[in-house]
């Protein structure tokens, strides 16, 4: 074993007397199965009116009418193209470069379409700005949503676009004078900014302001006072030495997010160098979960601690936050240049003080900021109160739902109130029913567009499919309101004529991005004069240090599922686990142990393994959220509370899918952190969450050691191999004489590895929902999920983990100086669960070559497949379950239902819409049977099949997986190991390389690089 | 079948008589402007494509345009039609506006006789459609079935009356022997066989699992052939016949379905693939025509069916943009959780398609030709060897499995081919 730390997966687990834990290493169930409840009630079965012989009966009957209805074949009738378009060839997929910006997400990618349909997204490997995120792969299917608002409405009326455009123009011409508002999200579009200044033109009286739903405004004020632009300073964290994250979630998405794969780059150790992380915050986030050191920091000490770093002098600090403190200050100043300080603070003096601090670093960009963010909050807040009071007149919305996520409620009401409202929407959210006219907009794999997400680097948008619905683009719109005749792909062909320089068009749209020092103006329109002053309307009580006894300092975040919730009606994403929680279908209160504990509130495992808590009711002003699940959270900062964004949405979302409650509500002037008070409420909260299942208890699953013992000792002491006794003779684990099993011979032919570095892996979920697009994996349900019926075949697992190992805690005990210092060490080691360390784990099917669970299976449906897969025949699959009960990773999947074209799951694959996202070349598996990763079969077949068929040999990189292709940290490398040139092949003959549970013999294809955390203070 | 010879002789005669006429006349008109037979070639080669005799095709119908228009003009646009349309001629604008503006490739370097020779073919009489009648000679066949008919009739007939007659004759017989006091031996009682069968015990036994043996063996050879759908052969919505296509006219199986190529799916062709040829080719020849009527189909209907799918209006040649797919009824058909390329067996391996889908060339209906079934799959894999010489994937494992395997060719189960992952996922 490399360490000896203690990992858990649930603070259960630590909890020493908890009978919980004593029964679970016994037993599968905390409480006996209630079997007895009905078998043992001989009257109730004797009531029952079916009898054995009727039960035999019913049997034999529908076994025959079943072979019978069997025996005829089905009719099915094949129609082909009239005329078919020259680029499509059926059965081969055509990839389209394209961009989202849907305001909160921004990225190009690479779209795959099958006989013209969109079915997944890929990233686009030329654009070095990255950001294909979970959500980003996930919104292919928000295409197929069959909530989508198909036609243009007026009073609820559907029209036509000449009528409404009709509608719209006297409307307009009636409000002549009167003062109207169009917001927009971000659109960061050449052309669509120059449009909207050409629509203000013809209508003075329209005002554009952006709103950006989950507001980055501090950072862009903080940027223009000091650069003289609106943007956001880029960063590249892959050139960074020391990073300290002052409630940044970076990694997460902390403005416009899109930082992780260069961040990745820099953790990999290389030639014994690596980056290293401090991170203050509250909430676990993905970034705190992936820091070498993480230091729990309510809002109100952050600012302090931001105050300290910057070279200010801090007050009212704890000691050990301020030993952290100290000794970031050190490391940042011996890294120099390559050092970065950033924020998440909502604070324009905390903005300002990260970008000076920063000035000069080699990570910081400021001549080419991003432009992802736009939004003024000081604006928006004028519209909002426009709106109440009745100053403004008319509110024409694009992109945006204010009425659910502004968080003054008497918006709601005004805005039903007011003389026009007009709303651009592809679905009839809060917004768009209470409007009075509202747009039917396409998706974006349906439009065309522009982008300049950075200073200097230039995107198109290209629709991928025909519009799906009776939709006309936004752009489009405007160009006919404002007389234009040109439609809006020349209008964008017109703009570009400036940018594309010495590129051709077809060039620029094939390769979806270009690099050009145009100068294109895109920021919106100033502000009028009214502008309220910046630091009074977003000074926050919660960062000046002055918590109320009994409240807590509350931050809003995001979910890396949800994001600001604009695709809550998308079942991938709701059935995504979140990483840290691994909760999928809520959002809930992150509280910290303690304070659940002072207020009584409860996590409970109850006999089906499903998670339960309690509810509390939360407090700000005279807003009161009621009945909102806790959910303790190891690592939240004490006296602070979590509460994730883009829940709780109920206009033109499914049932199933109205999940959680919405937080904007408390996202008073648009800031993050706000005062909150806590009460208990009654009743128990039912979670979906995927955490105390497939528990690997206390082995040695994740390998992990310090960047010093990486470079100081030999692999064998922190990555040892196994051994096994032979002839009373110690022999490794892989060594063929430990082993029963004959092998093929794998020299000939491809054999696939798949490397996963667990230094580079942030646990962002990408693979999760790439995964679930290109194989077609079913979504189940809250209820199903919570039964650990789950059918992902990729999941990443969370382990926390204590600080220091026992042995590390001697270490520790000897090395405290000073009183302080002993203070603060002795209650961390007491307490480990208030400050873990996080480690992730991808973990699909380890395509082991003495695979346990082909030996049980009594039809051998799942075998073995030379080229290092472990196959899986549905067809032939009689779902025993045998071979999952036989895996050691519990990776394989059951159908427990059928989950296709059945009422009961009425997700994507129960309706036509929904269906269209399918991967035509995977099956999709029926009910009992048995299922798992291929290891993506079907796309190293067609690799093998296109090199045939040129008659060439296979490059290194070609061979690719849904999973590795969606990882742009490179935390997943897929090949061919009998290709000694390709990089997998390096990756097995890595130091770092381990195997999952090598100890136990099966030779997995999946390996794993160690975990090396640089936690050297000072 | 002396009959046979004499049968068609009425309809020989008249063509005999007609192709008689036709010579004569032909040669009457040739005689003051040019060579027919020179001009039928010179038609097919050049002018077919676009016009027809009779019929308006892409231009306007020829026959008897020496006649409609002058010949030093009909020349002069034969040879460049945009020249003149250009130069103002009124005729020739007027006629290039009938004709949709579709311009007409110029022919400088047609001579004068051939021009000539040219309008002469154009110039013949329409012949008489007697040609039509030919397959009535088949009439005679007919008349000779249902004599057949009448005369086997009366022959089971005849016979039955002899039985009954014999039977008559056997029981008078008999009444007279009868009368005549003759006596007749009585059989002794025997037990029946089925009494006897049933009382020994061995045969009983022997005969049930003999029965029961049977029974298992029909029972699961009908169980093996429940969704096996070899001979499927649907009526399709459209007769296409690939007898005609694929067999007498020798097109590449591949022209129409070139996605098999390139794609797991050969692909059904779109009917744009169709009127390639068939836009020009609205009827068919007479000769096929007459074929059709074994089969008891009309081609030219079946054409005016594609025409109708495809949105063709035959008398402007255009498109008229109402198009109705149409629904083919499939005929292969794989279960979804078996995965087949195309590309792999017909580009890859050069598999010929008629190793999988019989001999489609004599096919008037198609049909399944092979069970389709996995058995049947597996047995090709395990029996053919891979061609490995000439495609650079294989070179270097080749080398290595020849070496393994101590052989120089290997068969597709050798390569890994009957692995359950290569084809279910």
């Amino acid at each position: 074993m490399a360490s000896n730390k203690k990992y858990w997966k649930s603070v259960e687990e630590l909890n020493e007397n908890s009978s919980i834990v004593e029964t679970l290493q016994q037993n599968e169930f905390v409480e006996q199965i209630p079997t007895d409840e009905f078998l043992g009630d001989k009257e109730a079965l004797e009531a029952s009116s079916t009898t054995r012989r009727d039960f035999l009966k019913y049997v034999g009957f529908t076994t025959a009418a079943a072979s019978l209805a069997a025996c005829e074949g089905p009719v099915i009738k094949s129609i082909p193209y009239v005329v078919a378009p020259d680029e499509i060839v059926p059965g081969v997929a055509n990839y389209y470069a394209t961009s989202i910006a849907d305001g909160f997400d921004f990225a190009n990618v690479l779209v795959k379409t099958r006989e013209g349909r969109p079915i997944k997204i890929e990233r686009n490997e030329l654009s070095k700005l990255g950001g294909v995120n979970a959500r980003v792969q996930a919104s292919v299917l928000s295409l197929y949503d069959k909530n989508r608002l198909p036609v243009p409405l007026v009073d609820g009326n559907e029209m036509t676009w000449d009528e409404f455009d009709a509608e719209v123009a006297a409307k307009l011409e009636a409000m002549k004078g009167q003062e109207i508002v169009l917001l927009t999200q971000t659109f960061a579009s050449p052309s669509t900014s120059k449009l909207i200044a050409e629509f203000t033109a013809k209508y003075p009286n329209v005002r554009h302001v952006v709103y950006d739903t989950v507001s980055a405004s501090e950072a862009l004020d903080a940027f223009q006072a000091k650069y003289g632009s609106r943007g956001l300073a880029d960063y590249d964290f892959s050139k960074a030495e020391v990073i300290v994250s002052v409630g940044a979630d970076f990694l997460g998405d902390w403005q416009g997010g899109g930082y992780d794969a260069g961040y990745a780059q820099g953790r990999v150790p290389k030639e014994g160098k690596m980056s290293r992380h401090i991170q203050f915050e509250a909430n676990m986030s993905l970034s705190g979960a992936n820091a070498d050191k993480r230091v729990p920091a309510t809002p109100a000490q952050q600012k302090e601690i931001l105050k300290a770093l910057t070279g200010g002098s801090a007050t009212g600090l704890p000691e050990h936050i301020m030993t952290a403190v100290e000794n970031a200050k050190a490391q940042l100043k011996a890294a120099g240049n390559k050092g970065v300080v950033i924020t998440g603070l909502p604070d324009v003096d905390a903005q300002k003080m990260a970008l000076e601090c920063n000035e000069g670093s080699a990570v910081m960009d400021t001549d080419k900021p991003r432009m992802t963010r736009m939004g003024n909050t000081a604006e928006v807040i004028g519209v909002m109160n426009g709106v109440i009071a009745g100053t403004v007149k008319g509110l024409i919305t694009v992109g945006v739902d204010p009425v659910y996520s502004f968080p003054n409620t008497a918006f709601a009401e005004a805005y039903a109130n007011l003389d026009m409202s007009l709303a651009f929407s592809m679905r009839l959210d809060a917004t768009a029913s209470a409007a009075k006219m509202v747009a039917a907009t396409p998706h974006y794999l349906e439009a065309w567009g522009d982008l300049q997400m950075k200073k200097g680097v230039f995107s198109l948008m290209q629709p991928t499919i025909r519009p799906l619905f009776n939709t006309r683009q936004f752009q489009d719109t405007l160009l006919k309101w404002t007389g234009n005749s040109k439609n809006y792909y020349d209008y964008i062909k017109e703009t570009w004529a400036a940018v594309l320089g010495g590129t051709s068009w077809s060039q620029a749209l094939h390769d979806g991005v270009l690099l050009s020092d145009a100068e294109v103006s895109m920021e919106p329109t100033p502000a009028s004069e009214g502008t309220v002053s910046l630091e009074s309307n977003t000074a926050n009580g919660a960062l000046s240090s002055s918590i109320q006894e009994g409240g807590f300092a509350l931050t809003l975040y995001t979910k890396t599922a949800m994001g600001d919730g604009s695709q809550a009606n998308n079942p991938w994403l709701q059935e995504m686990p979140d990483p840290i929680t691994r909760t999928t279908w809520d959002n809930y209160v992150a509280i910290s142990a303690n304070d659940a504990a002072d207020m009584g509130i409860e996590n409970v495992h109850v006999a089906n393994g499903g998670l339960n808590g309690s509810y509390v009711n939360l407090m700000m002003g005279d807003i009161v959220i009621e009945k909102i699940p806790a959910l303790i959270q190891p690592g939240q900062a004490k006296g602070t509370i979590g509460l994730a964004l883009g829940y709780g949405k109920t206009d033109s979302i499914q049932e199933e899918m109205q999940t959680g409650v919405n937080a904007y509500a408390l996202y008073q002037n648009f800031s993050s952190v706000q005062n909150v008070s806590l009460e208990k409420a009654g009743g128990m909260h039912e979670f979906a969450c995927v955490q105390l299942h497939n528990t690997m208890m206390g082995r040695d699953i994740i390998r992990e050691t310090s960047l010093e013992i990486f470079k100081a000792e030999k692999p064998e002491v922190w990555n040892a191999m196994p051994m096994v006794s032979k002839d009373h003779k110690e022999i490794p684990v892989t060594s063929p004489d430990a082993d029963l099993w004959e092998s093929f011979d794998r020299s000939v032919g491809h054999h696939f590895n798949l490397s996963i570095d667990l230094n580079a892996c942030t646990g962002c979920g990408a693979c999760v929902i790439a995964c679930h697009a290109e194989n077609n994996v079913p979504v189940v349900g809250k209820k199903e999920v919570r039964m650990s019926r789950d059918m992902h075949w990729l999941r990443i697992d969370r382990y926390y983990s204590s600080e220091e190992s026992f042995e590390g805690d001697a270490v520790k005990k000897e090395s405290i100086s000073g009183l302080g210092s002993s203070l603060s060490e002795y209650s961390e080691m007491e307490n480990p669960a208030d400050n873990p360390q996080v480690a992730f784990q991808p973990v699909m099917c380890q395509h082991c070559n003495h695979a346990p669970c082909e030996t049980v299976c009594p039809v051998a449906a799942t075998s073995h497949g030379r080229q290092g897969q472990n196959h899986m025949a549905y067809n032939r699959c009689v779902g025993t379950r045998y071979c999952a009960n036989n895996c050691p990773y519990k990776v394989r999947r059951f159908n427990w239902f059928l989950y296709a074209e059945n009422d009961e799951f009425d997700y994507n694959m129960n309706n036509d819409l929904g269906r269209m996202v399918l991967n035509p070349d995977v099956v999709v598996r029926s009910r009992g049977v048995m299922e798992k990763c291929s290891m993506c079969i079907q796309k190293t077949q067609k690799t093998i099949l296109d090199a045939k068929r040129d008659g060439r040999q296979i490059k290194d990189g070609e061979f690719q997986t849904a999973c590795s292709s969606a990882c742009d940290k490179g935390a997943m490398v897929f090949g061919d190991v009998n290709d000694y040139d390709s990089l997998v092949f390096e990756k097995t003959k890595d130091n770092r390389m381990y195997h999952l549970l090598e100890a136990v013999g099966t030779k997995p294809n999946v390996m794993y690089q160690a975990k090396i955390r640089n936690s050297k203070e000072v | 079948m002396k009959k046979v010879n004499y049968r068609n002789l009425p309809s020989q005669l008249s063509l005999l008589l007609l192709a008689c006429l036709l010579t004569f006349s032909t040669t009457i008109i040739a005689q003051d402007t040019g060579d027919v037979a020179a001009g039928e070639a010179l038609f097919k080669a050049n002018c077919a494509a676009c016009h027809k005799l009779d019929k308006k095709a892409t231009g306007p119908e020829l026959r008897g345009v020496a006649q409609k228009y002058e010949k030093e003009w009909l020349r002069k646009w034969i040879r460049n039609s945009q020249e003149l349309v250009k130069a103002g001629d009124a005729l020739a604008v007027k006629l290039f506006t009938e004709n949709n503006n579709s311009v007409m490739t110029p022919f400088p370097a047609l001579s004068d006789t051939d021009i000539d020779n040219i309008l002469a073919y154009t110039s013949q009489p329409k012949p008489e459609p007697v040609v039509a009648e030919v397959p009535t000679g088949g009439g005679g066949n007919e008349g000779g079935n249902v004599s057949n008919d009448i005369i086997l009739g009366a022959l089971t007939l005849l016979f039955l009356l002899l039985v009954v007659m014999l039977f008559l004759v056997r029981n008078t017989l008999k009444r007279i022997a009868e009368a005549n006091g003759v006596e007749f031996e009585k059989k002794e009682k025997q037990l029946p066989v089925w009494k006897a069968f049933a009382q020994n015990q061995f045969l009983v036994l022997t005969t049930s699992i003999f029965l029961l043996l049977a029974a298992g063996y029909f029972a699961y050879g009908w169980m093996m052939q429940v969704g096996v759908d070899q001979g499927y052969a649907p009526v399709q919505p459209i007769h296409y016949s690939h007898r005609i296509h694929a067999g007498d006219n020798q097109i590449d199986c591949n022209y129409c379905h070139s996605s098999a190529r390139k794609s797991k799916t050969s692909g059904i062709p779109s009917l744009n693939v169709c009127m390639n040829c068939h836009k020009n080719i609205a009827e068919v020849a007479p000769e096929t025509q007459a074929e059709g009527a074994e089969f008891g189909v009309d081609y030219n209907q079946e054409i005016k069916k594609l025409y109708a799918a495809v949105g063709w209006d035959e008398d402007t040649q255009a498109y008229t943009g109402k198009t109705q797919p149409v629904k083919w009824l499939r005929i292969h058909n794989l279960p979804d959780f078996a995965y087949f390329n195309h590309s792999q067996h017909v580009t890859v391996a050069g598999v010929e398609c008629q190793t999988c889908h019989g001999p489609v060339e004599e096919m008037e209906v198609m049909e399944q030709f092979a069970p389709l079934t996995m058995g049947w799959c597996i047995n090709c894999h395990r029996e053919t060897n891979v061609n490995l010489e000439s495609n650079e994937y294989y070179t270097k494992m080749h080398e290595e499995l020849s070496k393994k395997y101590g052989v120089d060719k290997l068969t597709i189960a050798q390569m890994g081919g009957l692995e359950c992952g290569k084809c279910h996922y």
